[in-house]
């Protein structure tokens, strides 16, 4: 350090803020990701109002009643109800999973990372172990072993997926604040006199944030697969609710009777996990100036 | 090399304690514990279960247990099954083959057209080749596998009639075409997945080779486009691939345990699905621990690769 | 005098930047020419363009190299020039070797890629050449890795592979930038007793005028993209013509001079050039005036000497 002029040395960290929205517009599938997302989200918080008919009304008379039927845009299902408007139901179950299930990993993987890194020595050890333990599981065992002991609801099962898949942002947030303790901005920022807060809130944060914002991006889709995977074996979100993954529970039969009840629901898992791989795909562009080029 | 395998080993052996430690917590986590199939058994008594509990050893400390327990894990008794009273161990061991044959053969398919997908997008980069390769592994990333399956089970068993629905064979066997046949769309759909990811890292990969002085020195040297691209770029991308697969195994176990339940394959994944919904934890347990050791052995092992790949490792990771 | 390669008018584009301006030199075979620039005047990139390793670039002009223009060859007929014909090596031999591959087999899959030899053949030759370019104890070093030799080990490496198939021409693009002082004579003394006994002529591109001053026969001076002095060396050293050349030059620190004297330096920086419409040194002249708006020609100033500057015609 003692070479560098201190007016080389950039007070500010890496701008990855400058011309982020630029970048992230300009990556077409990203935008179509939001764009997506943005409808569904639609559809699933405005289902109570936009539904064309109750999700659970059950009309035998329009058992599988083809799409584009009058009144039936999607069709029905095998006890009549209205496919569209439990697809959109289910949109706020699966969506709601996704999301609350991503906030925990960022809880769980945040505290354990930064303790880790933070206050170091045995603790850190351990922490950091823990995750490598953890990680050495499938999460899909994992999952399904609790998910079969424990009562179904939308709380349980966001917080069980978010606990075993908390294991990647532990380890970016630990591995960024051990690097960035010894960065030569954060280094500058102390010759300069800036106070520590200052230096977290300024300098820290947003240099952690950027990876862990793709990672959490990321992990909200992966939580919608897991799922609605663990509803389609019925150890997840219990019908009559609708979720998209036990929508398709029946679905091997729905196949043969009317395989529109089976195609539905797997697009709309598709697309929303989709949208949000691709949202994770532009934002670490958008992010990172240097994977740009590269 | 001996002192960095060493190393490498003992990092393993610690794993494998904290799996099995997590794995026995779980257990003991659980509503009912072990004994839950019997606890929620209303015909069973409870001084029927205090029997069970002592038979079990259930009513000596945790750390007793524990111990117990963890020796039968290494020394091979692994318990029983709650039905049917066979040893968890040979239930276990006589379905990994399946399991071996649609994860070995999908991690091969995935890895020849995954690695070479990516070596075109990153040589063609920023052409439609790329751009269609990024999309299409990107939603491949996203299809819910099961919903996949089920998909692919009805074009082409249900409608087209080409290939069979599920199993591994016939009944009454059948010969090697007939389990190839079996094999081949449940093989696709756990493929499909892997070769999304071996595509996208094999681009990133390639990509930052692509920019290195050796490869414009093997230009240079007026060595062939295949030599150049395969002898010198993608040996050099040979170590980070080789530790995408391990890294990359817990997702192919889970995703084979998927795939096994659409498909109805006879392997570690349908006995655990099965066993689940009997809330049979010996068996459950048996197969989370060989899943983990699955992970644990096979990122060992790419380990050990690397460092015969790339001898700088011994030197700089000892 | 037939010569070995003809360069005529070559321009190097990406895009709307023209690396390399209209250049026009030869070689003749066995000669040693000097390209001396600053970094970012063209050198390397001249270099790269001969090779047609420059990716994203359009090339102009010819390259004529023993009968044939370098640059209208297809790719096919160019791999059989590469590394056999025209040879070239690099500044940093560290990164320029392949971490993974032993380094005797990165010398014998040049034979194996030009001349139809069997793998024991090549290995045999590669043993030949790793003498040939003093790496002690070469048995052994053939299965080391880069990582395991030093700098100038990796370079002999280099030149091993280079003049494995006897080129006729060797482009050293800053062989020397990157090693210890020490070891950057013994490798100029390498390549010097090497072109003088095969006949190979060298392109040997530089920044560093002490280096060229022992190695070349004659000296082409780079500014911006363009060619604006060439003679031979002696000439070039004694009589400088251009006053880029003559600020190079000056720039030279001189045991001589008082401890106390600033060194001289050019002024500006080479920024401006490539704005420039005329004479690109003409920002940064003392004595630029109302013609360097116009391109100065490259004319002859004295025999075999050339300079691009209306003052001095």
């Amino acid at each position: 350090m003692s070479d560098i002029l201190l007016e080389e040395v950039s007070i500010r960290p890496p701008s990855a803020r400058r011309g982020v929205l630029r970048r992230f517009l300009r990556h077409r599938l990203a935008v179509l990701g939001v764009v997506l997302i943005a409808l569904l989200g639609i559809g699933a918080g405005g289902a109570p109002w936009l539904a064309p008919h109750d999700p659970d009304e059950i009309a035998i008379a329009e058992r599988y009643v083809p799409p584009l039927s009058a009144d039936r845009l999607l069709g029905a299902d095998d006890l009549g109800r209205d496919v569209l408007s439990r697809l959109m139901y289910a949109g706020r179950i699966s969506l709601s999973v996704g999301i609350a299930a991503m906030l925990v990993t960022l809880v769980v993987g945040f505290a354990i990372g930064a303790f880790g890194a933070y206050l170091g020595g045995w603790i850190d050890v351990a922490l950091m172990r823990l995750t490598d333990v953890m990680l050495c599981f499938p999460s899909v065992f994992l999952l399904l072993f609790v998910a079969a002991f424990v009562t179904p609801s939308l709380g349980s099962m966001a917080l069980m997926i978010g606990l075993t898949c908390w294991m990647e942002i532990a380890r970016i947030v630990h591995a960024q604040i051990l690097a960035l303790k010894s960065a030569d901005f954060i280094a500058a920022a102390e010759l300069a006199g800036a106070p520590a807060w200052r230096i977290v809130v300024r300098q820290i944060l947003p240099n952690t944030l950027a990876p862990i914002l793709v990672a959490a991006t990321l992990n909200t889709a992966n939580a919608i697969l897991l799922e609605s995977y663990i509803s389609f074996l019925g150890y997840g979100i219990q019908p009559p609710q609708a979720s998209w993954g036990n929508m398709l529970t029946n679905a091997q039969s729905d196949f043969q009777v009317d395989a529109w009840l089976a195609v539905f629901p797997g697009l709309a898992i598709t697309l929303a996990v989709a949208s949000f791989n691709f949202i994770g795909d532009g934002l670490r562009d958008a992010l990172d100036p240097r994977v740009r080029d590269a | 090399m001996a002192r960095y395998l060493r190393n490498r080993i003992g990092q393993s052996l610690l794993l494998l304690l904290g799996v099995s430690v997590i794995g026995f917590a779980l257990m003991h986590l659980a509503p009912g514990g072990p004994l839950a199939v019997y606890t929620l058994n209303p015909t069973v008594t409870a001084q029927d279960i205090e029997r069970v509990k002592h038979q079990f050893g259930l009513d000596q400390p945790v750390y007793v247990q524990y111990v117990k327990w963890a020796f039968g894990l290494v020394t091979g008794h692994w318990g029983y099954s709650f039905f049917g009273g066979r040893p968890v161990g040979s239930i276990v061991l006589e379905r990994i083959p399946a399991t071996l044959e649609l994860m070995g053969s999908s991690l091969a398919l995935a890895l020849i057209v995954g690695v070479a997908s990516g070596i075109l997008a990153a040589v063609r980069r920023n052409t439609i080749i790329d751009y269609a390769t990024a999309t299409a592994a990107m939603l491949a990333l996203s299809l819910p596998t099961f919903w996949f399956g089920l998909l692919g089970i009805y074009v082409f068993a249900q409608t087209l009639g080409w290939l069979p629905a599920g199993g591994i064979a016939s009944t009454g066997g059948g010969g090697l075409l007939d389990r190839l046949l079996h094999l081949l769309l449940p093989m696709l759909v756990l493929a499909f997945v892997l070769v999304a990811q071996w595509s996208r890292y094999t681009r990133s990969a390639m990509l930052e080779i692509l920019t290195q002085d050796y490869m414009r020195t093997a230009r240079a040297k007026g060595l062939g486009p295949a030599r150049v691209l395969l002898g010198h770029g993608l040996r050099a991308a040979l170590v980070p691939l080789v530790t995408l697969a391990g890294l990359q195994l817990p997702l192919l176990v889970g995703g084979a345990l998927v795939t096994e339940t659409v498909f109805s394959w006879p392997g570690m994944g349908l006995l655990f699905v099965n066993a689940l919904g009997m809330r049979d934890y010996p068996v459950l347990m048996a197969i989370l621990m060989v899943g983990a050791l699955v992970v644990v052995l096979g990122n060992l092992l790419a380990d050990i690769i690397v460092a015969l790949i790339d001898p700088r490792i011994k030197l700089t990771h000892v | 005098m037939t010569q070995l390669l003809e360069v005529d008018d070559l321009v190097v584009s990406f895009g709307a930047l023209r690396a390399v301006d209209g250049i026009s030199f030869a070689v003749t075979p066995g000669e040693t020419l000097g390209l001396v620039g600053e970094s970012g005047c063209g050198k390397s990139t001249t270099a790269l363009a001969l090779m047609r390793l420059l990716q994203g670039a359009t090339l102009r002009g010819a390259a004529r190299f023993a009968g044939r223009d370098l640059l209208a060859l297809d790719e096919a007929a160019m791999r059989r020039v590469r590394g056999a014909e025209i040879a070239m090596i690099f500044q940093d031999p560290g990164t320029s070797l392949h971490p993974l591959i032993p380094v005797g087999e990165q010398v014998a899959e040049v034979l194996r890629a030009h001349l139809d030899i069997p793998a024991t053949e090549a290995r045999a030759r590669a043993l030949e050449l790793f003498r040939k370019v003093g790496i002690a104890a070469p048995e052994q070093r053939l299965r080391a890795y880069p990582h395991e030799l030093s700098g100038g080990m990796c370079q002999r490496v280099m030149i091993a592979a280079a003049i494995a198939c006897g080129p006729r021409l060797l482009l050293a693009d800053e062989p020397t930038t990157a090693l210890d002082v020490t070891v950057q004579a013994q490798i100029l003394d390498l390549l010097r007793s090497i072109a003088r006994d095969s006949g190979m002529a060298v392109i040997l591109i530089t920044h560093d005028l002490g280096v060229v001053a022992g190695l070349a026969d004659r000296v082409a001076v780079m500014y911006a993209g363009r060619i604006v002095e060439a003679a031979d060396t002696r000439t070039l050293f004694a009589n400088p013509a251009h006053p880029y050349t003559r600020g190079l030059l000056g720039a030279v620190p001189q045991l001589d001079r008082g401890w106390d004297e600033d060194l001289p330096t050019i002024a500006g920086s080479v920024e401006t050039a490539l704005a420039a419409k005329g004479c690109r040194f003409a920002p940064r002249c003392n004595f630029a005036y109302a013609a360097c708006a116009e391109r100065p020609p490259l004319e002859a100033v004295g025999e075999g000497h050339v300079a691009a500057c209306w003052k001095v015609r």
